[in-house]
């Protein structure tokens, strides 16, 4: 089966400090791949990479058949085939629900408004929260604006989700209901990259994990063998601290 | 041991009472004699009739001063205004330079002023000579435009708050055209309907518009273009690209560097010397190409600002989106950076209304100017505080009415609740 995002002996420094050491990442379509590994480790940095909201200094990344480089021309399209969940949610405050989820389709695929708003209101519906479509963000209680987040990056009908650290920013009893259309979505055949610590989301749709630490991914396992069976020390005592 | 008991809830129903009449009686004191120039308490020796409202007012104050009385009006008043001796001072201090400054203050403005009348000879009373204005209101108004010419500068100006007051009442989607109609379209008919010389209107060279309608004319154009420029140069200081970053700063510091006296001095007097024979810009235009880059430059900085307030994820989460770097500054960012400095820009756009007068320095006269040239008239010379004081109104009711259409839209626009 052919790749859709590979990463090859890939590099990048913050000045003088290197946060991603020699990644090598393939990542075939429909695959869920969850990254876990202590702060600090390079994950955010890595899926940031994919999107090319950080640039990488050495190697190579390709997604969906282009290579992301400094020539590259087209980034916007890229980066309009891959949807990206934040921790902090992200959400325009200066636009309704429905206009935060209609906004890209109508301007960057340029999609008649009537049709991106349908869109808009199918994905809506989808994460439950169609009935606040025409409130502001800062209405809304912090799982309902990730719900909103995911319903955004949806609406460009991505054909990659990244999450990065979807649930760290929310209140124990709302992690439920974004963790829940997360699996929804997984079941759906999307292919995503998640930063998380909920292992139980992992265990449950995660096809691989990758463990990560000080810029270098340690380990790559299914996930069945990578709790049962880690192989390196590394992992068993970061496992032995979150489990 | 006290003399009398330290005031407190418990003799509230006597203190208070003494109190608030000791604090009447001296306002009232205050009052009689600023107003009917008779003193209540003549009878007294000069010295203590003198100070006698203070001491009485400090005594009542002091009386009424009660922690927790549970009288809510009454802890009101003591916190605000009563909170210790000193502040009891100060508040009646206040009232009575307040009650004193108003009787000769309505004398000057009203009661002994001059309405009526055509010369400076009828202005006989020792208060303002409203009659300057009214006699010289059509040159403040216009300037030295011609007088049977000056419905072209009010049909303009009518045009202007017809199309202005309509769009507030129509639906959103004609609003669009209205705005269009407003910035590119409006100036420059607005500007050919009072300069002329085509369609059988008479030139007026821009040399004779002066006065009121100046002062809009420059405002106007200079918030039109100063605006975008800024928001340009803005978003230039803070590129990636060094060229344009580099250019931004120079040009804005450059601009902010200068006093905006010697750069309409120079727009006016040295920039023609380097212009190719033959070449001519006229002065009015010079002087607003001037006065807008100054403008933009302060503009800059101010969005500056409202950018650098947005959290990162705001330009993180509309590239992921896929929108490039005029989508996003467009959608994303400038909406909600520019709602954020709204009172910046209004401040701006003050000061720009309220430096236009500084043209007077190449020679043309807005409303300041016209007084400027009226009162050196001989027949009218020693008018200026009656001048000023109407273009320090004039100005100060334009202004005010800036500054409170920037806060409701700052309201109406905002979105966190």
């Amino acid at each position: 089966m052919s790749k859709i995002i590979e990463l090859k002996n890939v590099n990048k420094w913050f000045d003088k400090f290197q946060v991603l050491k020699d990644i090598d990442l393939e990542v075939s379509p429909q695959e869920k791949i969850v990254i876990c590994g202590p702060s600090g480790s390079g994950k955010s940095t890595l899926i940031r990479c994919i999107n090319r909201l950080e640039e990488h200094q050495e190697g190579n990344i390709i997604v969906d058949g282009t290579e992301l480089s400094e020539s590259t021309k087209n980034i916007e399209k890229i980066r309009a085939e891959v949807g990206m969940v934040f921790q902090q949610f992200n959400l325009f405050p200066h636009l309704s629900i429905l206009d935060n989820c209609s906004l890209a389709p109508i301007w960057v695929k340029k999609l008649p408004k009537k049709q991106a708003e349908e869109i808009a209101m199918e994905n809506l519906k989808r994460v439950q929260i169609d009935d606040q479509a025409l409130k502001f963000p800062g209405q809304l209680s912090g799982g309902q604006q990730q719900r909103a987040a995911i319903a955004r990056a949806l609406c460009m009908e991505p054909k990659i989700m990244l999450f990065d650290e979807p649930t760290s920013a929310l209140d124990p009893e709302m992690i439920k209901e974004v963790l829940d259309v997360m699996v929804d979505l997984a079941k759906g055949g999307m292919t995503m990259i998640v930063v998380t610590h909920e292992m139980g989301f992992a265990k449950e749709v995660a096809d691989y994990m990758i463990f990560m630490d000080e810029g270098k991914i340690v380990e790559r396992a299914k996930t069945k063998e990578f709790f049962e069976n880690p192989k390196s020390e590394r992992t068993k005592l970061f496992l032995s601290q979150i489990l | 041991m006290n003399l009398i008991a330290k005031p407190s809830k418990d003799n509230i129903k006597t203190y208070v009472p003494v109190g608030l009449s000791l604090v009447s009686l001296s306002i009232l004191d205050v009052f009689v004699y600023a107003f009917f120039n008779f003193n209540l308490m003549g009878f007294l020796p000069s010295q203590l009739s003198y100070f006698l409202p203070l001491i009485l007012g400090f005594i009542g104050f002091y009386l009424i001063r009660i922690e927790f009385s549970g009288v809510r009006s009454l802890d009101v008043l003591n916190k605000n205004i009563n909170s210790n001796n000193f502040n009891a001072l100060l508040t009646l201090f206040t009232i009575f330079i307040i009650i004193k400054s108003i009787p000769p203050m309505l004398d000057w403005f009203i009661l002994e002023a001059n309405f009526v009348g055509n010369s400076k000879d009828d202005c006989t009373g020792d208060g303002a000579c409203w009659v300057f204005i009214k006699v010289w209101f059509n040159r403040f108004m216009y300037g030295l435009y011609p007088d049977a010419e000056q419905w072209r500068i009010n049909t303009a100006f009518l045009i202007l708050f017809a199309v202005v007051g309509v769009s507030f009442f129509v639906s959103e989607k004609l609003k669009k055209y209205f705005i269009l109609f407003l910035v590119f379209v409006f100036p420059f008919l607005g500007i050919k309907l009072i300069s002329g010389g085509s369609f059988g209107l008479e030139y007026v060279e821009s040399a004779a518009w002066g006065g009121l309608s100046l002062t809009f004319i420059i405002s106007a154009f200079a918030i039109l273009f100063c605006f975008p420029i800024g928001v340009i140069l803005a978003l230039g200081r803070r590129s990636s690209l060094p060229a344009i970053k580099y250019i931004s700063i120079g040009f804005i510091e450059l601009w902010r560097g200068v006093p905006l006296i010697t750069v309409l001095f120079m727009s006016a007097v040295m920039f023609p010397m380097f212009l190719p024979d033959g070449t001519f810009i006229d002065k009015l235009i010079r002087v607003l190409i001037a006065i807008t880059l100054f403008e933009a430059a302060y503009m800059a900085e101010v969005v500056r600002g409202g950018l650098q307030a947005l959290p990162k994820g705001q330009y993180e989460a509309a590239k992921s989106l896929g929108m490039g770097y005029w989508r996003m500054n467009a959608l994303i960012i400038l909406p909600q950076a520019l709602k954020l400095v709204i009172p910046g820009i209004a401040n701006t756009l003050l000061a720009l209304v309220k430096d236009t007068p500084l043209i007077f320095v190449v020679g043309l006269m807005e409303l300041a100017g016209m007084i400027g040239l009226a009162k050196t008239n001989p027949k009218w010379l020693g008018m200026a505080m009656e001048g000023y004081v109407f273009a320090g109104l004039v100005f100060w009711v334009i202004c005010y009415a800036m500054s409170r259409y920037s806060q409701n839209l700052e309201k109406k626009l905002s979105t966190e609740r």
